[in-house]
């Protein structure tokens, strides 16, 4: 029981890809220009999380640890093709939607992370529930995030006119600009409500924080080298 | 010519690959603390967008295509570019120190670069030749590097400004690039 529950809340609410762990921007910030766009991206990132962390768990004992990086991606590149199939031939018009950012859940640092951290390491049930905990709790991120893009730019939800005639949309937030602006309000507000429980801000991008699933050792210890080297140069 | 100089313009500005399409966020937001390091990390992708550019697109017109596995491309793809980065650093290191010191840092970085396998993507999807490919690469990363020091110029300069505590880190640093991308929208005007 515990080896289920456990890693369902850890993804959902403990370790949120979106909330906390601020991992997988660009299909955060892209795709939300409609809730239902969020929503079939995250969906289409949790089949691909659950069917690779299944596998990766299946084979955790016969990939060589040298090469299991880019074994992983060879396994997560499999599964997007495969979903990617699939999405083109049954429900063609999110495969338009989505478009290039379909291919791209590859190198989506939340499917890697959850590889190296969690399905190279534990049992398949265990690491299935990991996938539906951490995908489930990304599509709520995106979700959420473009159901307030969708009713400030559009006044719709899910497609239907929700704010009366009288609204005047601000077609910014469903562009560009807006994704950049929700995020930015959304990470302030979260700063606001860790700074009262003593938690440190969250950061995008740096491998203090945002890179705490990040599998490729390499990228931890020469970040911080590379800034040091700045340091001592100046 | 005039195509080629319209693709360019294209991928540089009017679809800036991180302000309008969103490829590359990680590093665009984590290194760009100072000028000297986002030209670095900026010189190190246009580098590899352009090498990786011409090599997935001979390896899609010349192997893909004839043998009918197309639907290979995102797998092939993606190992392509993570196997020429290797050899990349490896080629610098032994070869090229100089530019090994300067870009070496951030090689590995990049593999993971959502932008360069979705640049081997759109010349796909597009169906741009080899040529229009490497254009098309070199000015998307030539986008990347002009939209990184930008910001890393205005981080800079307002790196001790007086910000609501909230806002400080990640926040301001997505407002700075929320209206750098209202800026860059004024490019669609080229169009």
């Amino acid at each position: 029981m515990n080896k289920t529950i456990k890693p369902l809340i850890n993804g959902l609410i403990t370790e949120n890809p979106t909330f906390v762990l601020m991992l997988g921007m660009c299909p955060t910030l892209a795709v939300t220009t409609s809730a239902i766009n969020g929503l079939g991206m995250g969906l289409t990132t949790t089949a691909v999380l659950v069917l690779s962390n299944i596998v990766i768990s299946l084979l955790r004992k016969l990939i060589p640890d040298s090469v299991r990086i880019p074994a992983f991606i060879v396994i997560i590149a499999s599964f997007v093709t495969i979903v990617e199939m699939l999405l083109k031939a049954y429900v063609p018009t999110l495969y338009t939607a989505l478009g290039i950012y379909i291919p791209l859940i590859v190198v989506n640092c939340i499917i890697l992370g959850r590889a190296e951290a969690f399905a190279s390491k534990n049992g398949v049930i265990a690491s299935m529930f990991d996938g539906i905990g951490m995908g489930l709790g990304f599509t709520i991120g995106l979700t959420s995030i473009g159901i307030v893009r969708e009713i400030l730019g559009s006044g719709k939800l899910f497609g239907y006119m929700i704010l009366p005639e009288s609204y005047e949309p601000l077609t910014m937030f469903i562009l560009a600009p807006g994704a950049f602006l929700v995020l930015a309000f959304l990470v302030a507000l979260l700063n606001k409500i860790r700074d009262k429980k003593g938690k440190k801000p969250l950061t995008i991008g740096t491998c203090d924080a945002g890179c705490k699933a990040c599998p490729i050792e390499n990228c931890k210890g020469r970040m911080n080298g590379s800034d040091k080297e700045d340091g001592k140069n100046e | 010519m005039s195509e080629l100089l319209t693709i360019a313009i294209g991928s540089a500005f009017i679809n800036n690959v991180v302000l309008s399409q969103f490829l590359g966020i990680c590093p665009f937001l984590g290194v760009s603390k100072k000028v000297k390091t986002a030209a670095g990390m900026g010189s190190a992708v246009v580098f590899v967008i352009t090498l990786a550019s011409f090599v997935a697109g001979v390896i899609y017109k010349f192997l893909l295509v004839p043998f009918n596995i197309t639907y290979l491309q995102t797998i092939v793809f993606i190992l392509v570019i993570a196997a020429l980065v290797q050899f990349v650093e490896m080629f610098l290191k032994k070869k090229m120190k100089g530019l090994y010191r300067a870009l070496g840092v951030y090689l590995p970085l990049i593999t993971t670069n959502c932008a360069v396998l979705g640049v081997a993507l759109t010349n796909v999807t597009k169906s741009y030749d080899i040529l229009e490919g490497v254009i098309n690469g070199f000015a998307t990363a030539v986008g990347f590097l002009i939209a990184i020091v930008i910001l890393a110029g205005i981080r800079e300069k307002t790196e001790y400004n007086n910000i609501p505590k909230a806002f400080k880190g990640t926040p301001i640093v997505l407002l700075t690039a929320c209206l750098m991308a209202m800026a860059f929208f004024g490019f669609s005007g080229l169009k």
